[in-house]
């Protein structure tokens, strides 16, 4: 190694990662994110100035230490820097990659001041899959307590708590209703941006830990809540996600041609719908498709209509573009495929032909007025700016709510106006006791990696119950106030 | 898992299989439905449950070879396994003693029937059934509906076989003889299912059917299988399967079930010849 030829640290500016070309990608479904090569990586992972007092573990909802494990790939340490990183994060080849790092970890690195924060998302995957081309290992796990607990749902928040639980020495079980586990990472996020192998990597370590995984079970309607504590499970933990759609009450809605965001995602990539007719489940892609709405969802639904062809891609969102929730790499990467933005723009009607098909929608233009409940400025119509857009497919996506199926002959859980269940932030108690939740169920749709921090606080405080340092159940007022 | 346990010809179009699942066995309720998958690479197939035996352990399907997937299920033999099978779904029929009840079935909706007409016999109702379908090849499990049925009525379409007529007939012919006719359930095609609900409709006889739209999930996830019911967008897996037919939008329905048309045809029309590929013809 030429040491006299590495370039000064400050002088390094931050390291881009490698993709494919956008008129490429556009209508493959294979990643569009390559990682770094080796050396890409150490000139990113030098970058790090190992603060005394760093701010982005505090960035972080699993709190992973970030400078200890790019302390390792500094020192060359690879193996080092994925024992470092594996201490706090259970998935990190999934947050690598779908993490909204510039609002969390990356947003209050000391070097975003002046400059441009250290890649820290694309420094995590590279550990990671460094990690899984060498054959994961099983960690330290503590002895077997002899307690079983029962994990409903095999997203983010259930295998983060799953793989905790068990490497506290418990003995878990989770439940999943589809017929394979990932939850929103398999059903949701599309393979372009997540590879499935990668899911399945994860899962695999997870049972690793001894973890067991039942498939095609329902919980509310296969077994209930109360199924799994007569099964003799001491604790229950719920991350059964937000999987509810959310449609617009317009007129037209049930046109054919009129998708979910949830089904056409779950067809192209939980079915694999993609490479129908090699698999069964077929989905169908118009000529021109509006996606409503400004989410990471939206983003992937546009995404994966260019992929199956579609001449014409419009993404329609109510605000501006400062106001989408969406990733602001995925927002780039789909106007780099070409995906038109129609913002400030709200559908009222969708028309049909005489077949029931989509043959239009209807539009009015937005404007701002002042901030509403969220924060955001609220969307107000514009009077008789009403225009028609020739579309023949659209795709909603709106955000979801919680899936009551779960609550099913489920006493004493209370619930919120909005679907989801009250749990206290830090524990997860629900107002049922030895019933925790965390994730989407708790909060509404919102990230991967918060729902991997409520699974991990979850798993925290089950493990402090069964090992009996907690005597008194919080009560529901407590809960509903938290 | 899901094994095959027995599996038997009904006539040369529909098929019956008796499935090793124990744990759907133990819930599952007249009306409600599962969904399964043939294959790794295969869809998730809803189908109304035809019997269950919590004893045994065991869900009982029936389906007609339509597509695809149909075909591919009717290809496995016993001791074969599905590669998933999820369930009970849906909400469970609202049984209870009402009085007198007439449980209609056509066609392949003969199975899911039967549970309903035996839950409704056990409740202490009069049940008069009525079976009906094309021909007389397509019908099957007369005598297991006549067992739990007070009266049976059967009838094809082609007069191949007992009373020649559709099953709407005999429906009618009951309202206007029966003034105490409580509730009627009404399981085939959705044609059959919208007629059903169109005769009983004028003598203001309650009318339940079980809607068979596309699914995806089946748990409430996609929305795939929206339909209107009094105006109002409902899930079938979830807030249904069954639904007041007088309420029902059938032209919406029946629009919504020809999504896939041509992806169907084009599936089937590539297995079929796949399978004379295998098979040497």
């Amino acid at each position: 190694m030429a040491e006299a030829k590495k370039p000064k640290r400050e002088k390094i500016p931050r390291q881009e990662m490698p993709r494919q070309a956008p008129e490429v990608r556009r209508r493959n479904f294979n990643e569009v994110a390559l990682g770094y090569t080796p050396e890409l990586m150490a000139l990113e992972a030098k970058r790090c100035l190992q603060c005394k007092k760093p701010k982005c573990i505090e960035g972080c909802p699993v709190r992973v230490d970030i400078p200890a494990f790019i302390l390792k790939l500094q020192e060359g340490d690879l193996a080092g820097a994925a024992v470092a990183l594996y201490a706090d994060n259970n998935l990190p080849a999934i947050c690598g990659r779908v993490c909204p790092q510039e609002t969390q970890c990356e947003a209050v690195c000391v070097l975003g001041k002046k400059g441009e924060p250290v890649a820290i998302g694309r420094l995590e995957r590279y550990v990671a899959d460094w990690r899984i081309s060498q054959g994961t290992e099983v960690p330290e796990m503590a002895p077997p307590s002899g307690k079983r607990v029962a994990v409903v749902g095999s997203g983010p928040a259930g295998l983060t708590c799953a793989a905790d639980l068990a490497r506290y020495g418990h003995q878990v079980t989770i439940f999943e209703a589809l017929h394979a586990p990932g939850g929103v990472l398999i059903y949701g996020i599309p393979e372009f941006r997540l590879p499935k192998a990668i899911v399945h990597t994860e899962v695999e370590y997870v049972k690793s830990l001894g973890v067991e995984l039942i498939l095609n079970c329902v919980i509310g309607k296969t077994l209930t809540i109360d199924d799994l504590f007569d099964d003799g499970y001491e604790a229950v933990f719920l991350g059964t996600g937000a999987g509810l759609p959310m449609f617009m009450n317009i007129p037209g809605e049930n046109y054919n041609g009129v998708y979910s965001a949830n089904e056409f995602l779950t067809r192209v990539n939980l079915m694999k719908g993609y490479l129908f007719p090699e698999w069964d489940t077929p989905v169908r892609i118009g000529r021109r498709v509006a996606v409503v709405g400004g989410g990471n969802v939206a983003m992937d639904a546009a995404r994966c209509s260019m992929r199956l062809g579609a001449d014409e891609v419009i993404i329609v969102y109510r605000r501006s573009r400062v106001e989408m929730p969406a990733r602001a790499e995925e927002v780039e990467n789909a106007e780099e495929e070409g995906v038109v933005f129609n913002l400030l723009t709200n559908p009222v009607e969708i028309y049909g032909d005489d077949n029931g098909w989509v043959r239009g929608m209807k539009c009015i233009r937005m404007e701002l007025g002042e901030p509403d409940a969220s924060g955001r400025r609220r969307p107000i119509p514009i009077e008789g700016s009403e225009f028609d857009m020739d579309v023949d497919t659209v795709i909603m996506a709106l955000g979801t709510r919680p899936n009551p199926m779960v609550f099913t002959d489920a006493g004493g859980l209370e619930r919120t106006r909005w679907g989801t269940v009250v749990a206290d932030e830090t524990t997860g108690r629900t107002t049922r006791e030895r019933v925790w939740a965390g994730g989407d169920i708790v909060t509404g749709a919102a990230t991967v990696i918060s729902a991997m921090g409520a699974g991990k606080r979850a798993a925290a405080d089950i493990d402090r119950y069964l090992r009996g340092e907690i005597t008194t159940w919080m009560p529901a007022e407590e809960a509903q106030k938290a | 898992m899901y094994e095959i346990l027995a599996k038997e010809e009904l006539g040369t179009v529909n098929k019956l299989m008796v499935i090793d699942a124990p744990l759907v066995a133990r819930k599952a309720q007249a009306g409600q439905f599962v969904i399964l998958r043939v294959v790794e690479e295969g869809e998730r197939i809803p189908l109304t449950i035809a019997d269950f035996d919590r004893e045994k352990g065991t869900i009982t399907i029936v389906f007609q070879e339509v597509g695809k997937s149909t075909m591919h299920l009717g290809l496995l033999q016993v001791g074969d396994e599905l590669a998933s099978f999820t369930g009970p779904l849906g909400r469970p029929t609202e049984i209870e003693n009402y009085g007198t009840v007439v449980c209609v079935g056509g066609g392949v909706g003969i199975a899911p029937i039967y549970p309903i007409a035996r839950a409704l016999k056990e409740a202490g109702n009069e049940v008069i059934s009525i079976i009906g379908a094309r021909t007389k090849d397509l019908l099957f499990w007369e005598d297991k509906v006549r067992a739990v049925s007070d009266e049976l009525i059967v009838c094809t379409d082609d007069g191949s076989y007992a009373r020649k007529a559709l099953v709407t007939e005999p429906l009618k012919e009951l309202c206007e003889a029966r003034k105490d006719i409580a509730c009627v359930w009404g399981i085939g095609p959705a044609i059959m299912m919208k007629f059903t609900s169109l005769t009983t409709k004028p003598f203001g006889v309650k009318t339940i059917v079980s809607l068979n739209s596309i699914m995806v999930d089946g748990t409430g996830m996609c929305g795939a299988c929206r339909v209107e019911v009094g105006g109002k967008t409902r899930f079938v897996c979830v807030d249904g399967p069954e639904f007041d037919g007088h309420e029902v939008d059938w032209d919406l329905l029946m629009a919504r079930q020809r999504i896939y048309l041509t992806e169907e045809k084009r599936a089937f029309d590539e297995f079929k010849l796949k399978c004379e590929c295998d098979s040497g013809l």
